[in-house]
C-alpha cells in the first residue's frame, strides 16, 4: 500500500521526533560529567567530581532524604488507597460507582496547579501547618490514580471466580492469599507503585503549594537554576533524579506487561 | 487423607445417605427472592442436572451446596452431614466454574495439583495423581504449559482435572460447556457423561440448556423463580411435564386450550396428512392450515393453524422428503392426529411460557 518513498519518509520523521523527546536529556545527562564549570559544547574533559560534590552537599542531601521520604509514603498511602478504590468498583456495584470512579482519575487530568491552589487555600484554611504530611497528601492526590488503574486493570483480566477456585479446592483464607490472590495482584501493585513513586520523586507545581520551608529535590533543582548557583552540581543531581524516575518506569512496564496473566475467559 | 479413612468414606458412600440433600431452602438477595422452599435429594452416583432459564435459582443452589452460598433458612447436608455453617475449604466437593476460573501465573500441573498442595499431600503423590488425571482428560503433556497457551476445549479440561484430581464426594458443574462451539460441546456432554459412570461419582450439573439436560442426566429438576417445578428421569419430563412452564422450557411449546383446559402435545408425536383422509379410530383429530414451513437439514417443523383455534407445531423427519416438497406444503389444508396418551392436560400458567426472565 505504501511506497518505498512513504517508508523512508515515516522512518526519518520518526527518528526527528524521538531525538526531538530524548536530545536535551541526554544533554543534561551528558553535562554532570562536563569537568568545566562553564556549560559549553563540545565537553572538554570528564569528571565525576560534582556527583562527589553533590553527594557532601547537606543541602542537597537534605532534599534528597526528603524526597524519598515523600515519595515512599505518598506511594504507601496510594497502595492502601488504591487497591481498595479498585476492588471495591472491579467487584461490587453500587449507587455513584461511575461518579467515584471519575472522582478518582480526575486528579491526573487537573493541572497541577489547580490541584496545588486547591490543597493550599484548604490547609490553610483548615489552620494546618505546611510540613512533609502537607506534601504527602498533595503527592498522594494523583498517586492513588496510578495504583487504582493498574490493580483496577488486573482484576478486570482475571477470573472473579479465582478466589472461590482456590477456597473450593481446600484452601483456607491465608492459603488463597499467598497462593493466589497476592501473585496475580503483587505484579500490578509494585508496577503501581513504583509508577507513583517515579511521579512523585520528580513532582514540582503541587509540591510548591504544599510544602512549607521544605525542599524536596526538584525544588531544590529549580531554585538553584533559578539563581544560577552551583549549576555543575545541580547537574550531578538532575542525572540521578532522572535515573531514580525512568528505572522504576521501565520495571513498570515491564511488570505489566508481563506474560501467562492474560485473562482465562 | 490415609488410605483406611479413603476406604472408610467408600463404605459410607454406600450408604443410604444421599450425596446432596436439600432442606428447605431459602435464599434472599436484598428483596429478591432467589431460592425457595427448596427441597432436593440426590443419591450417591447420579447425575443429576439442575435445569432452568437464567435467573431461575439453578446457580444459586450450586453454590448453596459448594458452600459460596449461606441459606436464609433451610439446611445443606452432604452424605448425611450437616454442613449448612461449613465454608467451602470444608465441603468434600469440588466445582468446574463457568468460566474454568484457571490461575493464571500457574501452570496446568500447578493448577491441578492445588487442591493436593494445599491439603499438605507429598510431592511424590502429587504427580503422580497429577498425571494420571491428565491423561484421563486427554491432556498428557500439557502439564508445562501455561492456561493462556490453552485453547477453550482445553481449558475446559483442565478445570475438570483439578476438581477431580482431589476425588471429591460430588461434583459440581456450573454450564461448563457454555463458552464452547457447539460440536466441541457434544463431544464434550457424551466424555462427561462416561467420566461419571467411570468415576461413579455424583454430578450436580447447571445449564439452561434442555438438550444438554436430556442427553447427560439419570435426573434433572426444572427450576423457575426460585423453585422446582418438577423433578423426575429426563423421559418423566419431556413426555409428562408437570406445568406450561416444563412443556415450554423442556422441549417445544405445543399447548393448546380446549373446553377451558390446557394441553401439550409434544411435536414429533402428532401425525399429519391431507385433509378429507379418514381419522384412525381413539385418535384425537384436529383440523388445520399449514401457515408456515421451517426446512432444517434432518427434520422439517410446520407451524399448523387449527380451524378451532390455537397453532402446533408438528415435526417430521426427511426420511424421503426433499426441501422443495416440504416447502411446497406451505397454505395446504391437513388433518393432525395423535394418540390420547400423548395428549397431556397441564396446569395452565397464563403468560408464564419459556425463558421471560
Amino acid at each position: 500500500m505504501s511506497g518505498r518513498g512513504t517508508r523512508v519518509g515515516l522512518a526519518v520523521w520518526s527518528v526527528l521526533v524521538i531525538a526531538f523527546l530524548w536530545l536535551p536529556i541526554l544533554i543534561i545527562l551528558a553535562y554532570a560529567f562536563n569537568g568545566s564549570v562553564l556549560q559549553t559544547w563540545p565537553i572538554q574533559n570528564l569528571t565525576f567530581h560534582w556527583f562527589h560534590q553533590a553527594w557532601h552537599d547537606p543541602d542537597v542531601r537534605s532534599s534528597l532524604w526528603l524526597s524519598v521520604k515523600v515519595g515512599l509514603l505518598a506511594t504507601a498511602v496510594a497502595l492502601v488507597l488504591g487497591t481498595a478504590a479498585s476492588f471495591a468498583i472491579a467487584r461490587f456495584s453500587f449507587f455513584g460507582r461511575e461518579a467515584v470512579s471519575f472522582l478518582l482519575l480526575l486528579p491526573i487530568a487537573l493541572p497541577g496547579i489547580i490541584t496545588g491552589m486547591a490543597l493550599n487555600s484548604f490547609f490553610y484554611f483548615a489552620g494546618i501547618s505546611f510540613s512533609i504530611w502537607t506534601i504527602v497528601i498533595g503527592h498522594a492526590t494523583f498517586c492513588v490514580v496510578l495504583v487504582y488503574n493498574n490493580v483496577l486493570a488486573r482484576l478486570r483480566r482475571t477470573s472473579p471466580s479465582l478466589i472461590e477456585a482456590s477456597q473450593d479446592l481446600g484452601a483456607d483464607g491465608w492459603q488463597t492469599f499467598r497462593f493466589v490472590t497476592w501473585p496475580v495482584l503483587s505484579t500490578a501493585l509494585v508496577a503501581g507503585g513504583l509508577l507513583a513513586f517515579a511521579l512523585s520523586f520528580d513532582e514540582v507545581i503541587v509540591t510548591t503549594f504544599t510544602s512549607g520551608a521544605q525542599e524536596t529535590l526538584p525544588i531544590l533543582i529549580l531554585d538553584h537554576i533559578e539563581r544560577g548557583q552551583d549549576l555543575p552540581v545541580i547537574n550531578a543531581v538532575v542525572f540521578v533524579v532522572i535515573v531514580l524516575t525512568v528505572i522504576p518506569v521501565v520495571i513498570s512496564q515491564r511488570l505489566t506487561h508481563e506474560s501467562g496473566l492474560v485473562g482465562t475467559r | 487423607m490415609s488410605v483406611q479413612e479413603r476406604t472408610e468414606e467408600r463404605h459410607l458412600e454406600s450408604s443410604p445417605a444421599p450425596a446432596v440433600s436439600l432442606v428447605g431452602i431459602r435464599k434472599a438477595y436484598g428483596d429478591v427472592v432467589a431460592v425457595d422452599g427448596l427441597d432436593l435429594e440426590i443419591p450417591v452416583g447420579e447425575f443429576f442436572t439442575l435445569l432452568g432459564p437464567s435467573g431461575s435459582g439453578k446457580t444459586t443452589t450450586l453454590r448453596l451446596i459448594a458452600g459460596f452460598e449461606r441459606p436464609d433458612e433451610g439446611r445443606v447436608e452432604l452424605g448425611g452431614a450437616d454442613v449448612t455453617n461449613r465454608p467451602p475449604y470444608a465441603r468434600d466437593v469440588n466445582t468446574v466454574f463457568q468460566d474454568y476460573a484457571l490461575f493464571p501465573h500457574m501452570t496446568v500441573a500447578e493448577n491441578v495439583a492445588y487442591g493436593l498442595r494445599v491439603k499438605g499431600i507429598g510431592k511424590a503423590e502429587r504427580k503422580a495423581r497429577v498425571e494420571d488425571v491428565l491423561r484421563r482428560m486427554r491432556l498428557p503433556g500439557a502439564g508445562g504449559r501455561k492456561p493462556s497457551q490453552l485453547s477453550g476445549g482445553q481449558r475446559q479440561r483442565v478445570a475438570l482435572a483439578r476438581a477431580l484430581v482431589n476425588r471429591p464426594q460430588v461434583l459440581l458443574l456450573d454450564e461448563p460447556l457454555g463458552a464452547l462451539d457447539l460440536k466441541l460441546r457434544q463431544e464434550m456432554q457424551l466424555f462427561l457423561k462416561s467420566l461419571q459412570q467411570d468415576l461413579g461419582i455424583t454430578f450436580v450439573y447447571v445449564t439452561h440448556d434442555q438438550d444438554e439436560a436430556l442427553t447427560m442426566s439419570d435426573r434433572l429438576a426444572v427450576f423457575d423463580r426460585g423453585r422446582i417445578e418438577q423433578i423426575g428421569s429426563p423421559a418423566e419430563v419431556y413426555e409428562r411435564p408437570a406445568s406450561a412452564f416444563v412443556a415450554g422450557f423442556v422441549g417445544v411449546s405445543n399447548v393448546i386450550e380446549r373446553g377451558g383446559k390446557s394441553f401439550a402435545v409434544r411435536p414429533e408425536k402428532i401425525r399429519m396428512s391431507d385433509a378429507g383422509a379418514e381419522p384412525a379410530r381413539g385418535e384425537h383429530a384436529e383440523a388445520g392450515r399449514i401457515r408456515e414451513v421451517v426446512y432444517a437439514g434432518m427434520v422439517t417443523r410446520y407451524l399448523v393453524e387449527l380451524d378451532r383455534g390455537g397453532e402446533l407445531q408438528v415435526v417430521r423427519q426427511n426420511l424421503e422428503t426433499s426441501s422443495a416438497e416440504a416447502l411446497d406444503q406451505q397454505g395446504r389444508n391437513v388433518i393432525l392426529e395423535w394418540r390420547p396418551e400423548h395428549q397431556l392436560e397441564i396446569d395452565p400458567e397464563p403468560g408464564e411460557t419459556e425463558g421471560e426472565q
